[in-house]
């Protein structure tokens, strides 16, 4: 342990983390501590008082903003344009939702103690194997890492070794999600079909529908946002963050030099799935249910919108990038403009590819790096503007 | 592993390669010896690239062998196993890291484990300064290193790219047309630059600037339709009849 303090190992994670990022953090962990104060010491006529409504309705986006920080990992900094990450969130979510359906017990319609309400609708006599072990939180949570993992591993170590890239790569990615949804649809699968999962009673023993299981969730979710963030930023100032962005500007390259493109690749992508479905995890107790919808290949694309919105390779960007843009789908999608939400996404998009191509991070980080140059540019720079520094 | 099979540093026997019917190596066969450097010319079209393809990897032969070290057979294994046997290459197009830093693009590229977990684990090192500092003194970009890579000149970039090669610590480095679009100032360093390296690695050169494989002053092998048609020195390529008749006559 000396030498743990000898080396100095917390001024380094300070450095790694650096300014900005620390600053993202302690706002997020100030949300944390705050929100649920706010939620529960003061009174409803309170003007400072949150609403439970409002809590999990940020711990949604808290959730996003996680999914969209394992899309930034990726193709932010490898260049992997994954197009199916929600089937990743929605294994993890599937995983914890089999963990709440189990913890219902006689409380559901059909009061059967093992078989939640819609196994005993199609006359199911036991429970099929793949549901064992799920009334375990324990272990539930060990399935939430391990399934989105696993099915990334074996995809990848498949899609890599075979040098499958690009448009090819995000192509195979939409399938599988589009697979995995028809599969979930069907009843004979074992996940109540276009249903899925919902009805929730409680997790670990407390009411899910309480203020105070809400603000424990929205607290929960932000703290590992923030854990997650810290660990990204420490990945991408790593020599393998190095690594990741060498490959995605010059994947051949980095071949030649003698790294095994593949692995590095498979371990990003493995973990980046796992974040995915943690933040999976992480929704469906707060939006108290989990159904096949969440597979759709429209939920996958409008992801790497949020990353594309706030700005790609940024870490921060892409939790601003998910909450900005939930935040409008929020405010557009109730009330007269209800109808225009799609143009307004579709429009957003356009938009940002035309006019910030950087994403909102990226820009003000661009602004930021070049307000000291002189006036006069560098005669050996690029005319156009050097690329912004990957970190 | 089997015994060495032959001392030479780069054998190639009997090499085909045929791209839909199109035949870019035909039985090209050819060996070159340990601290040599070597000059391989020929018209466009003649092979040269594809010859560099085979050896590092990129690109599997339908026929023929191919050994490093007389022991390696490069045929069966992929581009990070060759690059890891100690062959370094520099492309044709100079290929540099362009958002990273002159000093990381050395560092990526300096000879250490390159596996996953030790990328993870990686930390700055007294060595690795002292290596890199060192490199910085060969190609002379000291100046820039903290510069993006993708802000230099197409001859610094070049230099940058021979410098990763260096720090890679090859045994054998082959070199796709290093002074493509330089000035004549910056061939002649580049010649002396690759003398240099010479001193302690073997060093296989393609190129096309006929005064610059002059100025090396080594040996030639003149390639044609994916074969040899001739070897020697430059004087002794240059007065082969089949030389003029298909490259330099023209």
């Amino acid at each position: 342990m000396t030498s743990f303090f000898a080396q100095g190992a917390l001024p380094r994670l300070w450095r790694t983390v650096g300014r900005g990022i620390a600053a993202f953090v302690l706002v997020i962990l100030g949300l944390a501590v705050v929100v649920p104060i706010l939620n529960l010491a003061l009174p409803p006529e309170s003007p400072f008082h949150v609403p439970t409504y409002l809590v999990s309705l940020w711990g949604k986006y808290a959730c996003y903003a996680l999914l969209a920080l394992s899309i930034d990992l990726i193709w932010g900094y490898c260049g992997i344009l994954s197009l199916g990450h929600g089937a990743f969130f929605a294994l993890g979510g599937y995983a914890m939702g089999m963990y709440l359906m189990r913890q219902i017990g006689t409380r559901g319609v059909y009061a059967n103690p093992v078989l939640p309400d819609f196994m005993v609708f199609l006359n199911w006599d036991h429970l099929p194997f793949y549901w064992w072990g799920f009334n375990s939180f324990a272990y539930a949570a060990v399935m939430v890492l391990v399934v989105p993992g696993l099915l990334a591993f074996v995809f990848g170590w498949f899609a890599f070794r075979s040098r499958v890239t690009g448009v090819y790569l995000s192509i195979i990615t939409q399938a599988l999600t589009f697979a995995l949804m028809l599969g979930f649809f069907r009843n004979n699968f074992g996940f109540g079909g276009n249903n899925g999962l919902t009805d929730f009673k409680d997790v670990l023993g407390f009411n899910v529908q309480a203020a105070g299981t809400r603000d424990a969730l929205f607290g929960i979710t932000c703290v590992v946002l923030a854990s997650a963030l810290v660990m990204c930023r420490a990945i991408v100032t790593s020599k393998f963050g190095k690594v990741l962005v060498a490959i995605r500007d010059a994947e051949s390259r980095t071949r030649f030099l003698g790294y095994r493109v593949e692995s590095y690749k498979l371990l990003v992508f493995t973990l980046s799935a796992c974040m995915a479905g943690v933040a999976g995890a992480l929704y469906v107790p707060q939006v108290g249910i989990i159904n096949p919808s969440e597979f759709a290949p429209a939920n996958s694309i409008e992801e790497v919108i949020w990353v594309a919105v706030g700005g790609r390779g940024t870490l921060t960007g892409a939790i601003l990038g998910a909450i900005v843009v939930n935040y409008g789908k929020t405010y557009f999608t109730s009330g007269a403009l209800a109808p225009y939400w799609l143009f307004v996404l579709g429009g957003l998009f356009i938009g940002v590819t035309l006019l910030l191509p950087r994403g909102i991070v990226g820009t003000v980080q661009h602004w930021w790096a070049n307000r000291h140059k002189p006036e006069t540019p560098d005669p050996d720079a690029d005319p156009v503007g050097a690329p912004a520094p990957a970190e | 592993m089997d015994a060495r099979e032959t001392s030479t540093l780069l054998y190639l026997d009997g090499v085909s390669v045929s791209f839909d019917g199109f035949l870019a190596l035909d039985e090209l066969s050819f060996t070159v010896d340990p601290g040599e450097m070597r000059a391989i010319i020929g018209p466009n079209g003649a092979g040269k690239t594809t010859m560099m393809d085979v050896v590092t990897g990129k690109t599997r032969p339908q026929k023929g062998d191919v050994l490093f070290d007389g022991i390696h057979r490069l045929t069966e294994l992929d581009e990070s196993d060759i690059a890891e046997l100690g062959i370094g290459r520099k492309f044709q197009k100079p290929t540099v890291f362009d958002s990273h830093t002159v000093e990381d693009n050395l560092r990526l590229a300096l000879k250490a484990d390159r596996r996953a977990r030790a990328a993870l684990m990686w930390r700055e090192s007294v060595d690795e300064e002292t290596r890199i500092d060192r490199l910085f003194e060969t190609i002379r970009l000291g100046a820039l290193r903290s510069r993006l890579a993708g802000s230099l000149s197409h001859g610094q970039k070049q230099w940058l790219e021979i410098g990763m090669l260096l720090a890679q610590e090859p045994k054998l480095l082959l070199v796709d047309e290093p002074v493509a679009g330089m000035t004549d100032a910056e061939t002649h360093q580049t010649a002396e630059l690759l003398r240099e390296i010479n001193r302690q690695r073997t060093v296989v050169v393609v190129e096309h600037d006929m005064a610059f494989v002059r100025e090396l002053g080594v040996k030639v092998t003149v390639l044609h339709e994916g074969t040899v048609i001739a070897e020697g020195s430059i004087d002794q390529v240059s007065d082969n009849e089949r030389v003029i008749e298909v490259y330099l006559g023209r």
